[in-house]
């Protein structure tokens, strides 16, 4: 490959048109970016998986992360558990909006209802990538 | 919002049940590929959690 070629491909980057709206719509409503892209059926079973997540981890009254420094250890977890909560989009700024505070407190419910709200987010992220990769045409 | 009590069993099957479902739609190309890794993922996750379960139930004593 000629150091053309190698530079024709690395300035080939879709435009932003092209998978931002996608992308965008997917983060704010589960399963969204795939409506759009006329995915029903997989966009469906995206929105279904996450919101499910979130709901449950609401009725377990798991807790929201705030981003907190702090050691290593504390940023990684309150920084990374406020982007995983924060990556369900809507679900999210409507529970906060309506007010859902739940205090950090013990017990293996109440836990399993914050990896609940967290993970509910992580997979709208790779719902997010898999959108994207659609718009991009580099899956169909 | 009504508040929910689950097993520990409970739960970590509903999280593998989604998580299973989300992996498969999003990591493979046809809807047969889709299906078959989400229920192998599904299983792995099962046997991940009975093995882990029964470690450390004999681990504890």
């Amino acid at each position: 490959m000629s150091a053309k070629q190698v530079k024709e491909e690395k300035v080939d980057t879709p435009p932003l048109s092209a998978w931002a709206p996608a992308v965008g719509l997917g983060w704010l409503i589960p399963g969204g970016g795939h409506f759009l892209l006329k995915r029903p059926g997989r966009g469906g079973l995206l929105f279904f998986c996450v919101f499910s997540m979130f709901i449950l981890g609401l009725m377990m009254r798991g807790a929201m992360f705030q981003p907190q420094t702090g050691d290593i250890l504390t940023t990684i977890i309150y920084c990374g558990g406020f982007i995983g909560d924060l990556a369900s989009g809507l679900l999210y700024l409507l529970a906060t909006w309506l007010g859902y505070n739940q205090p950090d407190v013990a017990g293996h419910v109440h836990d399993y209802g914050t990896k609940f709200l967290v993970a509910a987010g992580l997979l709208n992220i790779l719902a997010m990538v898999d959108a994207y990769e659609i718009a991009v045409r580099k899956k169909d | 919002m009504p508040k929910m009590n689950l097993s520990h069993f409970e739960a970590a099957v509903l999280f593998a049940l989604f998580a299973s479902i989300v992996l498969g739609v999003v990591t493979k190309r046809t809807d047969n590929e889709r299906l078959r890794y989400g229920v192998r993922t599904f299983v792995y996750f099962i046997v991940a959690l009975i093995g882990l379960g029964w470690l450390m139930y004999l681990g504890h004593g």
